[in-house]
């Protein structure tokens, strides 16, 4: 009975928790704040979207979790484990548990080595001996992203497209199994038409390697496809997280509503709306009080100014960081 | 499932990798290098005069059946002096940088990978060692060591690290920061590992055109200081120093001086040339993109 309990409380959980996540770096003597204060949770099985604006923390805050950025505060808990506090080989075992998938899917493969190599390179790292085990590996997981592997492995990244190289980044990511995969604009690189097949191809490797995921994107249609859970981001703060299809339908953070608004609708007949848009985000290196997203929003008073609003539940699953919300 | 983008045509296609036209002056260039390295090697085995042996009678001898190429001012054999001198002029030519290359490459790429307080202390020591004169190391060295190969050599090695580091450096800037280092960061690499594996094999390249062009400066640098009595102890010969002693006769016979320099011109533009095409052939992304 106890046990079982244990087991419950072990499946429900999440895999991923970030608690008050701060990261700054310093940039001519002055201080950028790239994330600030974020917490979330990311449960077993989930594809959390994180959407926002280029520039408003979203690598910061993949790359913070996987230790590659130092957070100045905060912790990342990762299945229980605390990365924030862990050091050279014990971060090094667990970062194996967490891969990245990258924008430039080009960039992301040594332009030297051939794809054999790169996508056996995981198993190398992680102590894996046996050659024949290691060709095995790298063969199923390279026919499991829908690449023949006979024909790929003895080819240089070059050779490929950037939708074949994103395969190849897909497969190196996968070749060791992982629990979880951060995908930092997957597809913002890649052409319209291979986008599709790269999403599907996620969805596949989620379905099949029972992955968690956290999908970066500044695209919105592309997040709404995927993901169960979005949280929304702007200058570094969390403005609200809710489950996809109610957050799309209605949504509580006035920024969320703004970027839903600015989704170009396919109908010539319908003007895009010009009021909403207003100005240029502010600079990180020196946020605005209280509220980060008050000097473009419409609702904002005195008290935006004044009080950082708290991340607030709104609707069930639905929170939002707003003292006057939508809903 | 994804479809599989790679075609049979492309699978037909493969083995027949591009053939690039190497061009005739490649060849020539080749020939002469291996020229150049046979006699050096095979110098004592090849039936020529000693390159020491004097003989007063005939001083600046021309060209003859016993003396293909003449002799000197001590009626040394010419031809004789050049193909032992060969050997010193690429003796120090290849050694020399291979300094260089290791102990700059290795500085280079290590300033560049982990950047911060040792970066500081690496660039700062080499604009340290740039701004002191080569010619006042090189007398220093050789007054209070003495003239020999070696010191010669490991002069000239030291003051290639800076360039080397340079090189290395700035390849190692660029590439740290691309997301193939940062997945094998992602992955649990080792810094070894990162430093070996991922950034070794694209920096070599930048490194190594950059050697060939360094062997090249280092010929004709080995000529100018033994031109100037620093280099090889006399008697032995080394281009450089035949040219400083050819200096003494150029109005009675030029070509003393003029016979082991175009030897070095000769040399040089082969080492440039094959450098040249050597780069344009490894670079995987010729033609490419």
């Amino acid at each position: 009975m106890m046990q079982q309990l244990a087991m419950q409380q072990m499946a429900s959980e999440p895999l991923l928790k970030v608690e008050n996540l701060v990261v700054e770096y310093a940039v001519g003597g002055r201080t950028v704040h790239a994330v600030s204060d974020v917490s979330l949770d990311i449960a077993r099985g989930e594809t959390l979207g994180l959407v926002g604006e280029s520039g408003c923390g979203k690598s910061t805050l993949g790359r913070a979790v996987l230790q590659l950025r130092q957070a100045v505060s905060g912790k990342v808990l990762f299945d229980g484990h605390d990365l924030t506090a862990m050091h050279g080989d014990a971060l090094r075992r667990m970062r194996r548990r967490v891969q990245l998938i990258f924008q430039d899917p080009i960039a992301s493969l040594n332009p030297r080595r051939r794809i054999g190599d790169i996508v056996a390179e995981p198993l190398v790292i992680s102590g894996v001996k046996d050659p024949d085990k290691r060709r095995q590996a790298v063969h199923d997981v390279l026919a499991a992203v829908g690449l023949d592997p006979a024909l790929v492995v003895n080819r240089l990244p070059h050779e490929f497209s950037g939708g074949q190289c994103q395969r190849i980044c897909i497969a190196r990511a996968l070749v060791l199994n992982p629990d979880f995969v951060i995908c930092d604009e997957p597809v913002s690189a890649l052409d319209v038409s291979i986008r599709a097949q790269i999403l599907n191809l996620l969805e596949e490797m989620k379905a099949r390697y029972g992955l968690t995921l956290l999908f970066i994107a500044h695209d919105l249609a592309v997040v709404k496809a995927v993901s169960d859970r979005v949280a929304v981001m702007y200058l570094g703060r969390l403005c609200e997280v809710g489950p996809s299809e109610q957050l799309f339908a209605t949504p509580a953070h006035p920024y969320t509503a703004l970027l839903l608004e600015a989704i170009p609708v396919p109908d010539p007949d319908v003007r895009p709306t010009e009021s909403v848009a207003v100005g240029e985000p502010p600079s990180p290196i020196a946020p605005p009080s209280g509220c980060r997203f008050r000097t473009r929003c419409p609702r904002a008073d005195a008290r935006c100014a004044a009080e950082v609003p708290e991340l607030r539940t709104v609707a069930p699953g639905q929170s939002a960081a707003c003292h006057h919300p939508l809903i | 499932m994804a479809t599989l983008e790679l075609s049979l045509d492309e699978q037909a296609a493969e083995p027949a990798r591009r053939k690039r036209r190497l061009g005739l002056l490649f060849w020539f260039a080749m020939g002469w290098m291996v020229l150049v390295f046979a006699v050096a090697i095979l110098a004592d085995v090849l039936p020529l005069p000693s390159p020491t042996d004097m003989d007063m009678l005939e001083k600046r001898a021309p060209f003859s059946a016993e003396h293909w190429l003449g002799t000197d001012g001590f009626g040394r054999d010419e031809l004789s002096r050049l193909v032992h001198g060969a050997r010193i002029s690429l003796i120090v030519g290849l050694f020399a940088p291979v300094i260089g290359l290791t102990i700059g490459g290795a500085l280079g790429m290590l300033a560049g990978y982990f950047r911060g307080r040792f970066e500081s202390i690496v660039v700062g020591s080499m604009d340290v060692l740039l701004a002191f004169p080569p010619l006042i190391l090189a007398l220093a060295v050789t007054a209070y060591l003495g003239q020999s190969i070696f010191h010669l050599t490991c002069i000239l090695g030291v003051l290639g690290i800076p360039a080397f580091m340079r090189v290395a450096r700035a390849a190692t800037l660029t590439l740290a920061r691309r997301e193939f280092v940062i997945a094998a960061q992602a992955l649990g690499a080792t810094h070894a590992r990162i430093l070996l594996r991922e950034l070794l094999p694209n920096v070599l390249l930048p490194l190594l055109a950059f050697f060939l062009l360094a062997v090249a400066v280092t010929i004709v640098v080995e000529g100018a200081l033994s031109f100037l009595g620093l280099g090889v102890p006399p008697p032995i010969s080394s281009w450089g120093s035949m040219i400083g002693e050819g200096r003494e006769s150029l109005d009675v016979a030029p070509r003393l001086a003029f016979i082991p320099a175009i030897a070095m011109f000769l040399t040089v533009l082969s080492f440039n040339l094959i450098g040249d095409t050597l780069r344009a052939l490894t670079d995987p992304r010729q033609g490419a993109l």
